[in-house]
């Protein structure tokens, strides 16, 4: 089962491919291998639950190199989320691609099955190589995504895309990698790390700071810049790939990173670890700056991921357990929330054509149900009840409690009010004020069905997460054995 | 018959040379080459599996006892480059009969195919000859071919390279001559494995120190080791398609062969590493090499350009892995032959394809290309991935030793510039594949189809091996390991 969660969304590429000449079944196609690999997923969660242990070994790429797969909850948190929203992005995609008219269709779904197949290869992979091979074929996959519309801007924000995720990760992860094995003679994911507490501390140092840096898809300054030159894609794309499965497969990285390779204990004594923090908390709080002198919608959504990202790996760093089960369900808090507001980015632009903040005002009374929508995921990244947001960002303040780092506190405080008010004055406008635009506001109706029904499917998630975090919490402790 | 297998290898193709030449219809000239060169692919094969699995073969020719005979002498190292060479050799020649008969004459047709099997068998030669003179023998009919090869491209430049490339190969092949009289004279043999026992007792004398100098030199001109690669871009780029898929993927790697056997075999790691400082020279030379060749690939225009220097920059990864001179820096560069050979076979002769459709592989011409001919540019971009270094393909698994063995060494500084290089394949790759995928045709070439089938089913093959040996390395890991172990004594 496994296995097949990795290779369907693969071999549905294919199907994919041989249907693109009726858009009805391919679509179908599309949605339901989603629905299959969600089953999928689910099944294996349960397994997860009572216990059963599933590795997967395929063969060897070098000796000792090996292809395999496990499953362990945070994993299996980054699956689930994942294989959920791809469902909906799927739903929220015809309604977009269609009413967009785009071009090339066809290739639009294949590489996003393909994406969404080596996020499955990230979130079960069982070693760091299989993880790095899923996170290569991840970047080249999505490629075709961002420069779909082949206009020169998506030709100049491809280049940037491509060239900082490739560099970063063959420069800094590869290497990063080939020293692990080097130190440690292995590459496997154990709980409490590889390296152990005799390692020499200078190297691990070293270490450190090449994965971090390198895996550039947690978006850590100086290297984020790929993330709002993404932004020429599609929406759909910005939404699953760019809020969900390729950031989050950063910072995932990350989080396995610090939690399975070099373990908590490790983590904390490194001298290194200090630095980092306060490169995530300076990105963290720049990028929330950044975003609010944006008018443009998406790229002020996409600074905001950037500094969201910043919490996970704050998280990750701190090395208590408050702040790796923090850092965990922030990856699904902020998917749910982020890949609402990017819906609803992508839903304003089909039905009344502005991407600017500035020209929304009083769009509310226009499209409803997009702005409520906007609203309660505003409120869920955030971090204020009524949505789930809330209490990832609560563990992570006792996690920078838990390791008094009161800076980082204060960083992380500080930037959440900035998401208030980079935020909430969206909606805000869009239903109190009045419409002072010399365009005119006639013929915009609300967004297409199939996008409107993705943006309530995954805004009601934003709000089940706040009643019911329950699942997620349990995985997220499970993590660190606890 | 199996005991002649090392004679064969070399027979079959010098034999057919003549014999192909009786043959005036093109079409059974190219089929009765593709037989002959298949049949060395065979027994290639068969002494690969025969010396993994019981050792060295010698054979002696004519059965005269070496020193006075000349000995063929096929251990884990030759077979290894035969099954490079020959396998390279049949998969180019399937495309062949599809790409020539544009770009050369038709009354030169046959003549190609005599050239091709004279410089196969060079190479070959080369490859199984226990006989330092022999080797001599062999690289000058190789090179004499490879030369008249390149000069039958259409492109009048094409005469200027081979002239240019005649000059620089002649002084290294007088180079090594010189050097293997002056062995001869401190050793009274030319037996490499006699050479290899009597040099040790006059190793300290100035005529050894000379004969090591010429014969380096010589060898890296014919490897093109920076800054000695002048030549080979334009070599490259004005041959005909094919010759340059078969030159790219063959001729440089059996230079590299040479080197590690003069060095490792003949004069021993002590006299080569330890009494001359060749590591020093060789990890800068191949360094800049690195850079430098990357660096003047991203501003060519012409995309056999391109590729020539990508070409001089891979083999500057071959010097670094070989000048580490350990075990697992060996094996790195041995993997990189057989890996190179792949990326570089497939993208020569997908660029042939292209020359086929639109007769030229300038950087502008290949706008549109990825909507008009989707499987050969898939090809290249997948060769380009390959050449980078993208994990499940070959450049991985050669990238992956090669800063292991750096690091094994404790050279931090030459890992981190390994992987530095790769990212400038990253940009002159990624030009190809913006202008092909990103523009729309020029006017008044809407009408290009897709490569024929001659084309593409090589292209593909080779791009499959690209990806096949990226996923399952056991063939060339395990050949590259033992032939790497076996050069530094170790046993298996």
């Amino acid at each position: 089962m496994l296995q097949l969660s990795i290779l369907l969304p693969i071999v549905a590429t294919a199907g994919i491919v041989a249907a693109g000449r009726m858009p009805n079944l391919r679509e179908t196609v599309s949605i339901v291998t989603g629905l299959i690999l969600f089953f999928f997923v689910t099944r294996l969660y349960q397994g997860l639950e009572q216990g059963q242990v599933i590795t997967v070994q395929w063969w060897q790429i070098v000796p000792g190199l090996q292809l395999s797969f496990a499953i362990e909850p945070l994993g299996m948190l980054f699956a689930l989320v994942a294989s959920f929203l791809w469902i909906v992005t799927t739903v929220y995609a015809i309604g977009y691609m269609r009413g967009h008219d785009e071009q090339n269709q066809t290739r639009f779904y294949a590489c996003f099955a393909i994406a969404i197949g080596s996020a499955m290869g990230i979130a079960f992979a069982a070693n760091l190589f299989t993880l790095f091979i899923f996170y290569e074929v991840l970047t080249l996959s999505t490629y075709p995504l961002v420069t779909h519309a082949g206009t020169a801007e998506a030709k100049k924000g491809g280049r940037i895309y491509l060239g900082i995720l490739l560099s970063t990760s063959i420069a800094f992860f590869l290497l990063a990698i080939i020293s692990t094995w080097f130190v440690t003679g292995t590459l496997d994911f154990k709980p409490g790390g590889i390296f152990g507490s005799d390692v020499n501390r200078v190297v691990a140092s070293a270490i450190l700071v090449l994965f971090i840096f390198g895996i550039g898809k947690a978006a850590i300054l100086p290297f984020h810049r790929w993330l709002p030159a993404a932004m020429v894609a599609p929406t759909p794309v910005s939404a699953l790939l760019h809020a969900v499965a390729v950031v989050k497969a950063g910072v995932f990285s990350v989080m396995k990173v610090c939690v399975f390779v070099f373990g908590i204990d490790v983590l904390s004594i490194l001298p290194s670890t200090q630095f980092l923090l306060y490169l995530a908390g300076a990105s963290v709080l720049l990028a929330s700056l950044v975003a609010m002198r944006k008018d443009n919608l998406k790229a002020r959504l996409a600074y905001s991921t950037v500094s969201q990202l910043g919490y996970v790996t704050v998280g990750a760093l701190l090395a208590t357990s408050a702040g790796v089960i923090g850092g965990s369900m922030h990856i699904a808090m902020h998917a749910f929330g982020k890949i609402t507001l990017f819906f609803c980015a992508g839903a304003i632009l089909v039905a009344a054509h502005k991407s600017n903040i500035s020209e929304m005002r009083g769009l509310g009374k226009k499209m409803p149900i997009t702005m409520a929508a906007f609203f309660i995921a505003s409120l869920g990244i955030i971090g204020v009840p009524p949505a789930g947001g809330t209490w990832s960002k609560w563990f992570l303040l006792m996690g920078t409690l838990e390791a008094e780092q009161w800076i980082l506190m204060a960083a992380l405080m500080i930037s959440s009010l900035l998401n208030i008010a980079y935020l909430l004055p969206i909606p805000f406008h869009a239903f109190f004020s009045g419409d002072n635009t010399p365009y005119s506001r006639a013929g915009i109706k609300e967004a297409p069905t199939a996008s409107l029904i993705a943006i309530s499917i995954t805004t009601v998630g934003c709000l089940v997460l706040f009643v019911y975090p329950q699942p997620l919490y349990e995985l997220a402790r499970a993590i660190l054995g606890g | 018959m199996l005991t002649h297998l090392p004679a064969l290898a070399v027979i079959i193709p010098l034999l057919s040379a003549p014999l192909c030449l009786f043959l005036r219809r093109p079409l059974l000239a190219w089929l009765f080459t593709v037989i002959a060169s298949g049949l060395t692919m065979l027994v290639s094969i068969t002494l690969l599996q025969q010396v993994m699995a019981s050792g060295t073969i010698v054979y002696e020719m004519g059965g005269w006892r070496p020193p006075w005979g000349i000995e063929y002498r096929v251990d884990r190292l030759n077979a290894y480059l035969l099954l490079i060479v020959t396998s390279i050799s049949t998969v180019v020649l399937l495309a062949a009969n599809t790409s020539i008969e544009k770009e050369i004459p038709r009354h030169r047709l046959t003549l190609f195919y005599v050239l091709y099997l004279l410089s196969l068998a060079g190479l070959l030669g080369v490859v199984t000859t226990g006989d330092a003179f022999n080797v001599f023998v062999f690289l000058e009919i190789s090179s004499l071919a490879a030369y008249s090869l390149i000069a039958l491209g259409e492109d009048r430049r094409a005469l200027w390279a081979a002239y240019q490339y005649l000059i620089m190969g002649t002084i290294g092949a007088t180079f090594i001559l010189i050097g293997i009289g002056l062995l001869y004279q401190m050793t009274g043999t030319l037996n490499m494995d006699d050479l290899s026992r009597r040099l040790p007792e006059v190793s300290q004398t100035r005529t050894v120190f000379a004969a090591f100098a010429f014969i380096i030199v010589g060898v890296c001109l014919k490897v093109a080791l920076f800054p000695l690669h002048r030549w080979l871009p334009n070599a490259y780029a004005y041959a005909p398609s094919i010759v340059t898929a078969f030159l790219a993927a063959t001729s440089t790697k059996v230079a590299v062969y040479l080197l590690i056997r003069f060095t490792f075999s003949i004069f021993g790691i002590s006299f080569s590493f330890t009494t001359v400082p060749l590591q020093t020279i060789f990890v800068i030379l191949g360094l800049t090499g690195i850079f430098a060749a990357s660096t003047t690939a991203i501003f060519q225009k012409n995309v056999k350009h391109l590729f020539a220097y990508s070409s001089v920059a891979q083999i500057g990864y071959m010097i670094v892995g070989y000048s580490i001179s350990t075990t697992m820096g060996l094996m790195a560069t041995l993997l990189h032959l057989f890996n190179h050979a792949l990326m570089k076979g497939a993208l020569f002769l997908a660029l042939g394809a292209v020359m086929y459709r639109i007769g030229s592989v300038r950087l502008e011409q290949f706008q549109g290309l990825g909507r008009q001919m989707p499987f050969t540019m898939a090809a290249i971009v997948a060769g380009g991935l390959s050449l980078i270094g993208v994990p499940l393909t070959v450049g991985f698994v050669s990238k992956w030793y090669l800063v292991l063995a750096a690091l094994e060494n404790g050279w931090w500084p030459v890992a981190v510039l390994i992987l530095l290089g790769s990212l400038l394949a990253i940009v002159y790759v990624w030009r190809i594949v913006e202008t092909a995928y990103f523009n729309e045709p020029p006017a008044g070439r809407e009408s290009i189809e897709e490569a024929p089938l001659g084309f593409l089913v090589p292209v593909w093959m080779l791009v499959s091996a690209n990806i096949y040996f990226g996923m399952d390395t056991r063939l060339s890991v395990q050949v590259a390991e033992a032939a790497s172990q076996a050069l530094f004594g170790v046993s298996p």
